[in-house]
């Protein structure tokens, strides 16, 4: 049970990095591999400030800022100074490795006896369910520490989620839309492409940052090495939540994405309760994505080559 | 108005793929005045409608729109000025967006874009009222993406949100050269009414010779990059498909004859 409730919780936390890089793949249609720094910086900032004595809430609040700076450089290599998209996102995730160096001091930073946004929840937590120690939820035994640190974190994606969604129906954010969606038709209608592409990967980078943040809260540290393979994995996320909801409408995509980042993980954490070496984890990823990749296309060549045999023959 | 003085584009230059595609193009266009301009193929039609929009700088020369000097600004900030439909019904429109939110992206073209909504209540209502003048039933499927729209409901939105905020200038290149004969003509009819409901400022391209005669008041037909031919006024009033077809066929008999004698130019003294 305390798995199941781990890897919701963990599910939910990344959901918000899927999010991000749904913006930066789907409505971009450019795979920022600068997210793999960005996840990083955003731990890493989060847990030097707290233990630098800050507050919990400053700290997250910073954290994602670094992570819109980080960002908004991508996109200016890749729109001022027309550098290569996919090569500008190399660059700052290679320099992010020793910024985040840098930032920690260290490679691993431990969060022991800091007030955490995590503590926080606990402590609504017991507020709420009191500190008996283990609560019964349908019948099921779960300790109240997990409990509220799900609901916390279940509050805290569906305000994003909302917040996501709200923003895109805004006149901002449907120019946002368009631009991935129509560069040409959106820069005759007198909007900067480049702009909204550095910002589109600004706010990308500042999710995916706080989504490092909050990870390095529940796990209880930060690590220099947590970014390696995160883009895969929130294309995972963001391409089985496409198949979940089956529509290219903005809310169903954005509930989509934060199900599928939860699939992926209680998928994942099925797999390595059946013995699946924790080695293979990146491995299998990687060719899960790359089959949903070419599926598509390989299903729609067969369906045209199939039923005319009379053709090829 | 439109002032286009002596503009100048080559592409790549100074490689073997040089094109001269704009060779000194000086045109002033009156408020309102409504031309058409066509051209053999490569002629640089596209290329100037493209010099205006702003989708490249121009080598030499200027343009002036709406008393701007708009030769240095970027596409985007030219936008303000300019409403534009492209010859291929799937460019002037987000195809997984709904129709109402391509007009709504369209009603702020060249303003700001702040966090208001995109499509309100409020909006809906003129939304609805706008399209039902295109007479194609689409006001009840504002909230269809527009990738399920066929090639001539595209142009016709398109056309309407170019055309949403009065632009200072409007520019068609070939925009019903794409479509089925009938949406075509459903779209050249709309282009039609729209031109002169609003009195706008009009550069066309076009390849029929029909639509040539039957729209707009001044005629240019362009040539290596150059304008070969202006006509205006009586001589415009005057002009048939077939007087247009006959300056087509000077140029080709003349082009025939030039291969020719450059040849023999180059054997005689090369
Ligand atoms: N971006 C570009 N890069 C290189 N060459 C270009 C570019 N755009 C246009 N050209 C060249 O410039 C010349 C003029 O092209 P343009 O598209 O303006 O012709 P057009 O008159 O519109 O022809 P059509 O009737 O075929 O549409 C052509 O030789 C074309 O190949
Ligand atoms: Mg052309």
């Amino acid at each position: 049970m305390t798995l199941l409730i781990g890897s919701l919780t963990l599910g939910l936390i990344l959901a918000l990095l899927a999010l991000g890089v749904y913006i930066s793949f789907r409505i971009f249609d450019m795979p920022d591999i600068t997210a793999e720094g960005s996840v990083t910086l955003g731990a890493a900032v989060a847990a030097t400030l707290m233990v630098g004595g800050h507050g919990a809430v400053v700290s997250t609040i910073a954290a994602t800022l670094a992570g819109m700076l980080a960002g908004a450089l991508t996109g200016l290599l890749a729109t001022k100074c027309r550098i290569n998209k996919l090569l500008s996102g190399i660059l700052v995730m290679t320099a992010l490795y020793s910024v985040n160096l840098h930032v920690m001091g260290k490679s691993n930073v431990p969060l022991l006896n800091e007030i955490t946004l995590a503590t926080r929840a606990e402590q609504f937590g017991a507020a709420l369910f009191g500190t008996s120690g283990d609560l019964s939820i349908a019948g099921w035994e779960v300790g109240v520490r997990d409990a509220s640190m799900l609901l916390g974190v279940l509050l805290f994606i569906a305000f994003a989620c909302v917040a996501l969604y709200l923003f895109f129906r805004t006149n901002l954010g449907t120019a946002m839309r368009a631009t991935g969606d129509n560069p040409q038709m959106i820069r005759a209608l007198g909007v900067s492409v480049d702009m909204f592409i550095v910002f589109g990967l600004a706010m990308s980078n500042g999710l995916i940052a706080l989504s490092g943040a909050l990870i390095a809260q529940y796990q209880g540290f930060a690590d220099v090495q947590m970014g390696i393979g995160i883009v895969v994995l929130g294309l995972a996320s963001v391409i089985i939540g496409e198949a979940l909801v089956g529509t290219r409408a903005v809310g169903m995509l954005l509930v989509g994405t934060v199900m599928g980042s939860v699939l992926f993980r209680l998928l994942v954490a099925i797999a390595l309760r059946w013995g699946l070496n924790p080695n293979d984890l990146k491995l299998i990823t990687a060719v899960f994505v790359f089959a949903a990749l070419v599926m598509p296309t390989l299903i729609r060549r067969f369906r045209t080559t199939v039923p005319t045999p009379a053709k090829a023959a | 108005m439109l002032q286009i003085e002596g503009i100048h584009k080559t592409f790549n230059p100074g490689t073997v793929n040089e094109v001269r595609a704009l060779q000194g193009v000086s045109l002033t266009l009156n408020q309102g005045s409504f031309l058409i301009i066509i051209g053999t193929n490569g002629s640089g039609k596209s290329t100037l409608l493209n010099a205006v929009a702003g989708s490249f700088i121009v080598d030499t020369g200027t343009i002036n729109l709406a008393d701007h000097d708009i030769t240095k600004w970027p596409e985007h900030r030219r936008a303000k000025l300019i409403g534009r439909v492209f010859q291929n019904p799937f460019s002037g429109t987000a195809p997984t967006m709904s129709i109402a939110e391509n007009l709504a992206l369209a009603a702020r073209r060249g303003k700001s874009r702040g966090l208001g909504w995109a499509v309100g209540r409020k909006g809906h209502a003129e939304l609805r009222e706008r399209v039902r003048t295109l007479n194609m039933g689409l006001e009840d499927r504002l909230d269809n993406a527009i990738g399920s729209l066929s090639g001539g409901q595209r142009q016709a939105l398109t056309l309407l949100m170019a055309s949403w905020l009065k632009p200072d200038l409007l520019l068609l290149d070939e925009h019903t050269a794409a479509l089925d004969p009938k949406s075509a003509e459903q779209v050249i009819r709309l282009t039609h009414d729209i031109i002169a409901r609003d009195k706008l400022t009009t550069l066309m391209v076009t390849h029929s010779m029909q639509q040539a005669v039957n729209l707009g008041d001044r005629i240019i037909m362009m040539h290596r990059g150059r304008i070969l031919h202006d006509l205006q006024g009586s001589e415009r009033a005057r002009a048939r498909p077939e007087d247009l077809l006959t300056r087509f066929e000077d140029i080709r008999r003349r082009e025939q004859l030039d291969a020719p004698v450059a040849e023999m130019l180059q054997n005689f003294y090369v």
